[in-house]
């Protein structure tokens, strides 16, 4: 049921590409589709057309990945005015850059790739960066062990219409270090691979796989609570009751 | 902990804990897989934090989780629109501002001008090549502990665990030099023309034409 579910979100998301029209800001619901195939043949012929000189079929072909792209650039720069511009920024690196794409890679792994070094460069430029060294290694060699052991089941999907869960999700995620936070958001919620997370951020595999674990477990010691308090299914979120 | 077959090994909770991001992603040998099935079907604690770490994964990855600022769809479009409409693909964000530079660098009388505008840093090596016609925008990866740039998936890069993309324009101005393999034709096509790249980066690159010839 999972794999389905997984399946059909990805299904969707390609299809944005064919539906045309305007996209509400809000996501669609998440309904499967029918000609994987033929999606990707159209972005393909997208792409093609667009490094011919059609220069107005850029943002039909990148639309589809606005959120992704705009999600990226705030996990590294965490304020909205400054995504945003990275984000743009990004978008037209992308375009200037469409004629060395190559069909081997996905446009969205190329486009999320393009994101971040864009956001990089300019973290680097403001300075803001507190080096990561020794500190790095000395935590990473600890073992983390969950915490919370409540008995979390399957999640109605629709749990994520609810703006204070969405709310609550993101909370969570920004309590997490810089560096847990960032493997997350390209592993998880943007699906760069293992390699391109790693690659993307300048660090080694054998990193993003520690730095995963660790995000991912103490996401759940955040998260799980929440379950047994019943705010993943009906029951809104109680003030002051707080599940971390 | 179960052992349901002899030649089938064990696992206790913390191993358990230390592999269920691996599980996970499926990255597991068999035997190490089959022993952790075997401990989730005995272990309570185990089998919920599998589910919850799993449950975390779905829900972050939908991507309803990824709110953008109201408008953000229309300003991106309306910019996108400005800027690929007026130009090529390939030449977009580049020309906008190489023309204004261009022209002041004539106004002024030369290139002069536009040599004391850029800040170039000294080759690593006597045998560094420039390069030359290379993209200023193409995406090119450099690592930590190497003064040279290669194409991603170069063969040559000497520390590939700690790679960090930039473009070719950036790799320049930090002071790498292209990789003589992967770029080498970018080193061989030195005398065939004048680059954008080599133009704007740097005077005193160009300068270097007579060094062609790869290695």
């Amino acid at each position: 049921m999972e794999q389905l579910r997984f399946h059909a979100h990805r299904l969707e998301e390609k299809s944005r590409v064919l539906r045309g029209g305007r996209r509400d800001e809000m996501a669609e619901p998440i309904v499967a589709v029918q000609n994987p195939e033929q999606r990707a043949t159209h972005e393909q012929a997208l792409i093609a057309s667009v490094q011919r000189g059609q220069n107005e079929l850029f943002y039909e072909l990148v639309r589809p990945y606005e959120r992704r792209v705009y999600a990226a650039a705030f996990a590294i720069l965490r304020n909205e005015t400054d995504a945003e511009d990275a984000a743009q920024e990004a978008m037209l690196k992308a375009f200037a850059n469409i004629r060395q794409f190559r069909a081997e890679s996905r446009f969205s792994t190329w486009l999320i790739q393009i994101t971040v070094n864009e956001a990089l460069m300019r973290r680097r430029r403001e300075r803001t960066v507190v080096m990561e060294g020794i500190d790095d290694r000395r935590e990473e060699e600890m073992d983390y062990a969950p915490r919370e052991f409540a008995d979390w089941r399957e999640i109605p999907s629709e749990a994520l219409e609810r703006k204070e869960v969405r709310q609550k999700l993101a909370q969570a995620l920004a309590s997490l270090d810089r560096k847990y936070r960032e493997v997350f958001m390209l592993r998880d919620m943007e699906q760069l691979n293992i390699q391109e997370t790693a690659e993307a951020l300048g660090i080694s595999v054998a990193s993003v796989k520690t730095r995963l674990l660790r995000a991912r477990l103490m996401l759940r010691d955040l998260l799980a609570g929440g379950w047994e308090q019943g705010w993943f299914s009906h029951l809104p979120f109680e003030k002051g009751n707080k599940p971390w | 902990m179960v052992n349901r077959n002899d030649d089938r090994k064990a696992v206790n909770c913390e191993q358990v804990w230390h592999e269920i991001s691996n599980y996970l992603e499926g990255d597991l040998d068999l035997a190490l897989r089959a022993a952790m099935d075997d401990h989730f079907l005995t272990c309570k604690n185990c089998k919920s934090v599998l589910e919850g770490t799993r449950n975390v994964i779905q829900l972050y990855r939908d991507e309803r989780m990824m709110e953008v600022p109201a408008g953000f769809g229309r300003r991106l479009e309306r910019r996108l629109t400005q800027n690929t409409r007026l130009s090529r693909s390939g030449w977009s964000t580049w020309s906008a501002w190489l023309v204004p530079v261009a022209a002041l660098a004539l106004i002024a009388g030369g290139l002069r001008l536009a040599n004391s505008l850029t800040v170039s840093y000294p080759m690593q090596s006597a045998h560094a090549q420039p390069g030359h016609d290379i993209p200023p925008d193409m995406l090119v990866v450099v690592s930590a502990d190497a003064k040279i740039f290669h194409v991603p998936g170069c063969d040559f890069i000497h520390n590939k665990g700690r790679v960090r993309t930039l473009t070719a324009k950036e790799a320049i101005q930090q002071g790498y030099v292209p990789c003589p393999r992967c770029m080498r034709k970018y080193l061989e096509t030195a005398s065939a023309g004048h680059s954008a790249l080599g133009s704007e980066a740097s005077a005193d690159l160009d300068g270097d034409d007579g060094l062609d010839g790869g290695q």
